[in-house]
């Protein structure tokens, strides 16, 4: 900190609220990890399709053959199809499923539970009871009968997978939102007048970064897993198309010889929720207000005291 | 308030002086006491030494962020998170504390030291009722009837031996009544240093002088030395035989009280006293700009010297050592002179400002209000004159915010009449003007709450001109830059976040929020409450001059006599709810009629040593 305060100011902020909690993260160890883990997933699923190679739905040798001996690095899968070749273009689509469905939920549920805590009263009411009979469907019944009715299309699983998870968003943010309304700075501005939606927008929901980052990221990771167990299912991506869900679906029989066909895509999706997740706790740790001030704390103590002072003579101040 | 009874205020014993810090004398000793920052070494307390005979009560004072606390909790053996007591030695009654083991001074504490923090809340269990907890504390420590000790020990606090009391939980009682039975615990084991954290801080005038009252015969009565650290001067003035100044983590200045605030010499201590207020008279504040460096900020050479009035070139060079003057040790290359006369500050004479003839302004008649079935406020009627300050004096729980919030259409649910510039003022601020609401700024007694976080400063003071006025961006950043400078916030700090700024920054940022939109009421809610002394004086001395140059009314909102006499010109005390006395402040300060406000002024801490053997 600048004892003249005539040179430089404090702390001057760079960037916005969002970049500063994730810079918070990626300081640490557990972030750096979570973010190597999930940029590792992301690019096989992103640059996979731009790999040249065999095509993902050509039937090139027999079912199951096991890998090397010309049978590609993952050998093949049920339809003699290579395995590498599907696990590089089977997960492009899942990702940004899982991504468009996460907005979506993070979306809904921020607005819904801003507004309940924001207003309160009967407003507050009907949204949050309205969010416990949600919380009461499970989430994959919930899209199952949405896709059985309708059939399989992808705004269908985006909204679907989306409405299933904005309950648990909508109290997550209502419970922080709450502490955030009753401070005095958006007391002052609602005592200007400023309409409610403004107040929310501006000073409400920019507190709520951090709290919602986290949850992005366990959303995203149950998204992927929900959006997965629907192609397992058969509802998701439809057949022959590559999708790491339902490559676990069809090669399972297949396990004994050739497990590749199963393992591969079953890892690249552990290890991407492990990363997300690991990011998403990250986030969270290094923004907890303690953590947040022991850092500024640790900022000022990069240099260290060169004062040194002799001891002192007796003070002699009772007589 | 008697600082000490006539027996304490002779000279200690020979035999009890702190002459021999290895000897086995009666007292407590602390040599070279450093604290550091585990992780980096960095100092936070350095070489701290001074003795307190048995009995004999010390002050620590000193601004926020100087070390205060850390010092008080070190010993006890004890160092926040992420703090070590790195050397020195506590000697209290002979046995060093710091050579214990931890298993060892874990069972010391309460017997040979206790602590009393400044929130008594923090520090009972809220599940418990009170009598089992004091029944702990005996049990824990001592033999004997515990009933009978009970007793002994209520009486001694001052607080009514009855089941009611000791039946209840720490909630169901009055922040007074909570720090004594903190206190109580706190002796129950006649410890031989008590060491008092802020003690008094939040409580009302009244109180906090019948608990200094009782602290003091508590500490006398039993030969404890005692250790009170207060960034309120007016009560260790009151309270202490000797005071220690401390600043950037050492001990600038330690003397017997009565030189001390009589005749300061670090000029630090100087700065302290210039911004206490007086209840006596209206006298001009004066603070000192900055803050206390932060741990690892330590420059060389003396750490008040960027704020000094007196620096050289030779302070910025080495550390100067403590030296002995006449009464005092100070440490100071340039230590003020003995002046014959207490310096004090200039007085203001005449009208503070000129009150403009009432009829606009904003006046309040007969304002009842509530928070569901409870009444808060019983038909409170006050007037605030353009160009004037009215002050609303009261303790804790009296209304006086829940006035301000119903001027400030923060809350809705009140009857009465409020006229602005003879316009009437609706409960909702749905129902009132834009220009009504422009008019009427408030500002909070929380700097810490008021400032949006995720925002600049300058966005901050941006945000009402958004609202009330269409400017392009680049005037309302110049509009902004301007209320920064009228708040005396340098423009540097226009493009930091609010969290980088100090208390009393923070305020003056707030004081920039409310001006940006020139309002004619500012609404002052103990806005200074938070603040140190000197921050205080500085945005006391800002506001006055603003109510000068533009006329502004304000309701200034306080628990603090003494402040609302160098601010105000009408006074208004109000007591549960109920106005009961209000004027003129010449006449409500100078000649109170009322019983209250007699008591209310009689019991404010003064700055000046109360002489030997009471007043």
């Amino acid at each position: 900190m600048p004892d003249q305060h005539g040179s430089t100011a404090p702390g001057r902020v760079r960037g916005g609220r969002l970049a500063r909690a994730i810079r918070r993260a990626l300081r640490t160890r557990r972030g750096r990890i979570g973010l190597a883990l999930t940029l590792l997933v992301v690019a096989v699923a992103f640059i996979g399709p731009l790999i040249p190679g065999p095509s993902p739905t050509a039937l090139r040798t027999l079912p199951f053959a096991a890998p090397g001996h010309g049978h590609g690095l993952f050998g093949s899968d049920d339809l003699g199809r290579d395995v590498l070749a599907r696990v590089l273009h089977g997960g492009r689509r899942l990702l940004l499923l899982a991504l468009a469905s996460t907005v979506l939920a993070i979306g809904l549920g921020a607005v819904a539970g801003v507004v309940a805590a924001y207003r309160g009263g009967w407003v507050d009411a009907l949204v949050m009871r309205l969010v416990d009979v949600l919380l009461g469907v499970p989430q994959l019944v919930f899209v199952l009968v949405l896709v059985s009715m309708v059939g399989p299309a992808v705004w269908l699983v985006i909204l679907g997978v989306g409405l299933s998870h904005a309950p648990q968003v909508a109290r997550v943010a209502r419970a922080a939102a709450q502490d955030v309304t009753e401070r005095d700075y958006v007391r002052a501005v609602a005592a200007w007048g400023v309409p409610a939606r403004t107040v929310i927008r501006r000073h409400v929901l920019p507190s709520l970064v951090t709290p919602l980052m986290v949850e992005f990221g366990l959303k995203l990771s149950f998204a992927i897993i929900l959006i997965a167990g629907l192609s397992f299912l058969g509802l998701g991506t439809q057949l022959p198309n590559p999708d790491w869900g339902v490559m676990i679906n069809e090669n399972r029989v297949g396990m004994s010889s050739n497990p590749w066909a199963v393992l591969a895509p079953a890892i690249l999706l552990a290890l991407l929720a492990l990363g997300v997740n690991t990011l998403a706790d990250a986030v969270a740790r290094a923004n907890l207000p303690a953590a947040v001030a022991e850092d500024a704390a640790m900022q000022l103590l990069a240099t260290e005291s060169p004062v040194t002072d002799p001891g002192e003579p007796d003070a002699e101040v009772w007589a | 308030m008697p600082r000490s009874g006539p027996e304490v205020s002779t000279t200690v014993p020979d035999d009890r002086a702190p002459a021999d810090p290895g000897g086995g004398a009666d007292g407590v000793v602390v040599r070279n006491l450093s604290v550091c920052v585990a992780a980096t070494g960095a100092a936070v307390v350095e070489r701290v030494s001074f003795s307190i005979p048995a009995g004999a009560t010390l002050g620590l004072v000193g601004e926020s962020g100087c070390g205060k606390s850390t010092l008080a909790v070190a010993l006890l053996g004890l160092a926040r998170r992420g703090l070590r007591i790195s050397s020195g030695s506590v000697r209290i009654d002979g046995l060093d504390m710091l050579a214990l083991g931890e298993r060892q001074r874990r069972g010391r504490r309460g017997s040979l030291v206790s602590y009393v923090p400044q929130d008594p809340e923090a520090s009972l269990n809220p599940v418990h009722r009170v009598g089992s907890q004091l029944r702990e504390a005996l049990a824990v420590h001592s033999e004997g009837n515990i009933d009978t000790r009970l007793q002994e020990l209520l009486a001694e606090v001052g607080l009514a031996d009855s089941q009611r009391l000791l039946r209840s939980y720490p909630h169901q009682l009055s922040g007074g009544q909570q720090q004594r039975i903190v206190i109580a615990m706190a002796f129950a084991c006649r410890p031989r240093l008590i060491v008092l954290d802020e003690p008094a801080t939040g409580l009302d005038v009244s109180t906090q002088r019948r608990l200094l009252e009782t602290v003091q015969r508590l500490a006398q009565d039993h030969g404890c030395s005692a250790l009170y650290v207060s960034h309120d001067l007016s009560t260790v003035a009151q309270l202490a035989r000797a005071t220690a100044v401390m600043y950037a983590g050492r001990i600038v200045e330690l003397s017997a009280s009565e030189p001390l605030f009589e005749h300061p010499r670090h000029p630090y201590t100087e700065a302290l006293l210039a911004g206490v207020p007086s209840p006596d008279e209206p006298r001009r504040l004066s603070g000192t700009e900055g803050e206390p460096p932060g741990p690892g900020a330590w420059r060389a050479g003396c750490a008040f010297a960027p704020r000094c009035t007196r620096v050289t070139a030779e302070c910025r060079a080495a550390v100067p050592a403590l030296e002995r003057l006449e009464r005092s040790v100070v440490r100071c290359l340039h230590p003020l002179p003995v002046a014959p006369t207490r310096r004090r500050n200039e007085r203001l004479v005449g009208p503070l400002a000129s009150e403009s003839p009432s009829g606009s302004g904003l006046i309040v008649r007969e304002l009842c209000a509530g928070y569901g079935p409870v009444p808060v406020l019983h038909a409170v009627s006050l007037d605030v004159a353009p160009g004037g300050c009215t002050a609303l004096v009261g303790e804790s729980g009296s209304g006086k915010t829940t006035l301000a919030r119903c001027v400030a259409g923060l809350h809705s649910r009140w009857q009465g009449e409020m006229l602005l510039g003879g316009q009437p003022l609706k409960p909702s601020p749905r129902a009132r003007s834009t220009e009504q609401l422009r008019s009427i700024q408030y500002i909070f007694q929380n700097p810490f709450g008021s400032l949006n976080p995720t925002m600049t400063v300058a966005e901050n003071i941006e945000e009402p001109l958004r609202h009330f006025e269409r400017l392009s961006a680049t005037a309302r950043r110049a509009r902004a830059l301007e209320a920064l400078e009228l708040a005396h916030l340098g423009v540097e700090f226009a493009d930091s976040s609010p969290v980088r700024l100090s208390g009393g920054e923070r305020q003056r940022a707030a004081v920039a929020r409310a001006l940006v939109v020139h309002p004619d009421v500012l609404i002052c809610d103990e806005i200074t409450s938070a603040l140190d002394v000197s921050a205080q004086a500085l945005l006391i001395e800002r506001l006055r001059e603003l109510q000068l140059e533009r006329g502004l009314a304000m309701l200034f909102i306080t628990h603090n006599i003494a402040l609302v006499r160098s601010l105000a010109q009408r006074v208004v005390v109000i007591r549960e709810g109920s106005v009961v006395e209000s004027g003129p402040a010449e006449q409500v300060l100078g000649h109170p009629r009322h019983p209250y406000t007699q008591q209310l002024l009689r019991d404010v801490p003064r700055l000046a040593v109360a002489a030997p053997g009471g007043p």
